[in-house]
């Protein structure tokens, strides 16, 4: 069952993925965006990381796409439609992509000796929340407080830089 | 782990998905496809941290919270990000890459 879930989830990432990249509706390519990441969170869910599968919910499917949405209304008139790419960037690009695609996939499939184990454990919220305030073996703390500095610095600078027009306008 | 999916079906995925995302990052303009396009590639990245935890040492929890400051650090990325582009927009009127070329307006 989880497999033929698996399956369809795979291939509605991939299309929907590459829908995003190549519309040409701004609004269009967010929410086809926003169906990329509700799918990752199915994946988290099969793999039975449901805290994980939560977090991007809220965090990456409610939050940036919201702020992605909102931000693209304050600056675009939606009736526009993206130009398109010129050809040379698009076959420039195709390159790119498909070298790099085979070059990964030869590393993966040439060096696939890994060996997999099973685990029934599912770890719940109590579990993963102890691991990460926790400063012994396998604890987190540390880069816990560094993240969350960081997300104090990001805060900061997005305040300042959406602020400073308004102090020349004043001036 | 998903009973039944090989480890290199899911690295299939994410491979393709990151290079989507490096396909629109370079052949999009608008800046905010752009942005789109970033957050493609971290999503794969996510995905790929977590689903080596889960096949190869479902005991530890490193890779997941690999993924979990992977998605803090989106969210402080999109959230500067955006800041500036709206910025970009308030000084030049226009989100395009191509057409951003001053450093001072």
């Amino acid at each position: 069952m989880s497999v033929i879930l698996f399956y369809i989830t795979a291939v509605a990432i991939l299309l929907f993925a590459f829908l995003s990249v190549t519309t040409r509706r701004i609004l269009r390519a967010a929410v086809y965006l926003l169906f990329v990441l509700i799918g990752t969170a199915a994946i988290y869910f099969l793999l039975r990381y449901n805290f994980l599968a939560a977090l991007q919910l809220t965090l990456y499917a409610g939050g940036i796409i919201v702020l992605i949405i909102f931000s693209i209304m304050l600056t675009s008139q939606m009736n526009n439609k993206l130009e398109k790419p010129n050809d040379l960037q698009v076959v420039l690009a195709s390159v790119t992509s498909v070298v790099g695609v085979g070059l990964v996939l030869f590393v993966i499939l040439n060096h696939s000796t890994f060996i997999t184990q099973y685990s029934e454990k599912i770890y719940n919220v109590k579990e993963v929340a102890l691991s990460l305030i926790s400063y012994q073996k396998n604890g987190y703390a540390l880069p816990f407080e560094v993240i969350s500095v960081l997300l104090l610095a990001a805060m900061v600078a997005a305040i300042i830089m959406a602020k400073r027009e308004l102090k020349n306008k004043e001036q | 782990m998903i009973q039944g999916v090989p480890l290199q079906h899911i690295l299939l995925l994410t491979t393709l998905l990151f290079f989507i995302g490096v396909y629109g990052f370079i052949t999009r303009k608008n800046l905010f496809t752009m942005l789109m396009s970033v957050e493609l590639m971290l999503n794969a990245v996510a995905i790929n941290f977590v689903v080596f935890n889960a096949y190869l040492f479902p005991e530890n929890l490193q890779g997941h919270f690999f993924t979990i400051f992977i998605v803090s650090i989106a969210a402080a990325e999109a959230a500067v990000a955006i800041a500036i582009i709206v910025n970009v927009y308030r000084n030049i009127r226009t989100v395009n890459a191509e057409r951003i070329n001053e450093m001072k307006h």
